[in-house]
């Protein structure tokens, strides 16, 4: 799967990591500018147990990011096969305020904070 | 008629007050081209209000509220910008305009921009629907529907709400052939 790079951000998946990283500012202009996006990470849960999604390096995320996020993890909660994990800076302070929301709609997905 | 939801804040730019004010017309250059300019404009304010939240050394407390508010103005006015070039009707002759006032115990901004009777008609549902329910519910109910129905409609003005704890009010004033102006007022406290 071909890492998705734009200006100011990059998404990538490592396979053997079983990890999806989602790094700098995204703050593309609507769902449909985001579907490369969905389409990489509905590719990464395709078959597999468990996936990280690593947004530790995710400086700034606009509500149709957050859309795409939640979309996603709807979309895992339903599949019922796979254990996510999403992993998140307690120095970005949107992440603190904004990823919980993930975990309200899917209560088993797991939330980690790196100091 | 000009039409108020929420309590509009008067701006009378005290001594004290420091405001920024920034303009567009989105006609002169196509939206796919300007977009990256919402993200400039949004953390050139949220980079210039880091003045007034200086950093000491000796309190590692000071480092957080300055990111907080970095990011949080950040945020909220990249959410106003994205809304009002989307929304933006071009008939209406006037600019884009976004203001950011740093008042003594809040942060307020205001945007106006102008949108078709149709728009502004979606708006008021919306204003409307939010003011009747539980915001939280609202927004897990919205990310539901949007994920079956890929759009994000509404999501911005729900996360400043949830997330930033922001106070919002709107006024839709009557414009040029048919159209509107739309105000909308964002508060966020320090």
């Amino acid at each position: 799967m071909q890492p998705i790079q734009g200006e100011g951000y990059l998404v990538e998946f490592d396979p053997n990591g079983d990890r999806v990283r989602m790094s700098g500012s995204l703050r593309l202009g609507g769902l449909s500018e985001y579907a490369p996006i969905s389409d990489l990470l509905d590719q990464a849960i395709d078959g597999r147990e468990a996936l990280t999604l690593d947004l530790r390096a995710l400086e700034f995320l606009n509500s149709s990011g957050i859309a795409t996020l939640s979309k996603f993890v709807i979309h895992v909660r339903n599949g019922k096969t796979c254990q996510l994990t999403v992993v998140g800076s307690n120095a970005i302070p949107w992440q603190g305020k904004s990823l919980n929301n993930l975990k309200r709609l899917m209560p088993s997905l797991e939330l980690v904070f790196d100091a | 008629m000009t039409q108020d939801f929420g309590k509009l804040k008067d701006l009378h730019h005290a001594t004290g007050t420091e405001s920024l004010n920034l303009s567009f017309w989105p006609g002169y250059v196509p939206l796919q081209q300007r977009w990256r300019n919402n993200g400039l404009s949004a953390d050139f304010l949220g980079d210039y209000v880091t003045t007034f939240f200086p950093l000491d050394d000796e309190d590692p407390s000071t480092r957080n509220r300055q990111a907080e508010i970095r990011g949080a103005v950040s945020y909220i006015a990249n959410e106003l910008l994205e809304n009002a070039m989307k929304f933006h009707d071009t008939s209406v002759s006037e600019p884009i305009n976004i203001s950011l006032s740093l008042e003594q115990d809040c942060i307020v901004f205001q945007e106006s921009n102008g949108a078709s009777a149709e728009s502004t008609e979606r708006y008021r549902q919306f204003i409307e629907k939010l003011s009747e329910s539980d915001p939280g519910e609202l927004y897990l109910q919205q990310l539901e529907e949007n994920a079956l129905t890929d759009s994000s409609a509404g999501l911005g003005y729900l996360t400043m709400i949830n997330d930033y704890a922001a106070e919002l009010a709107w006024r839709f004033e009557p414009a040029d052939n048919g159209s509107f102006r739309v105000i909308s007022q964002v508060t966020i406290k320090l």
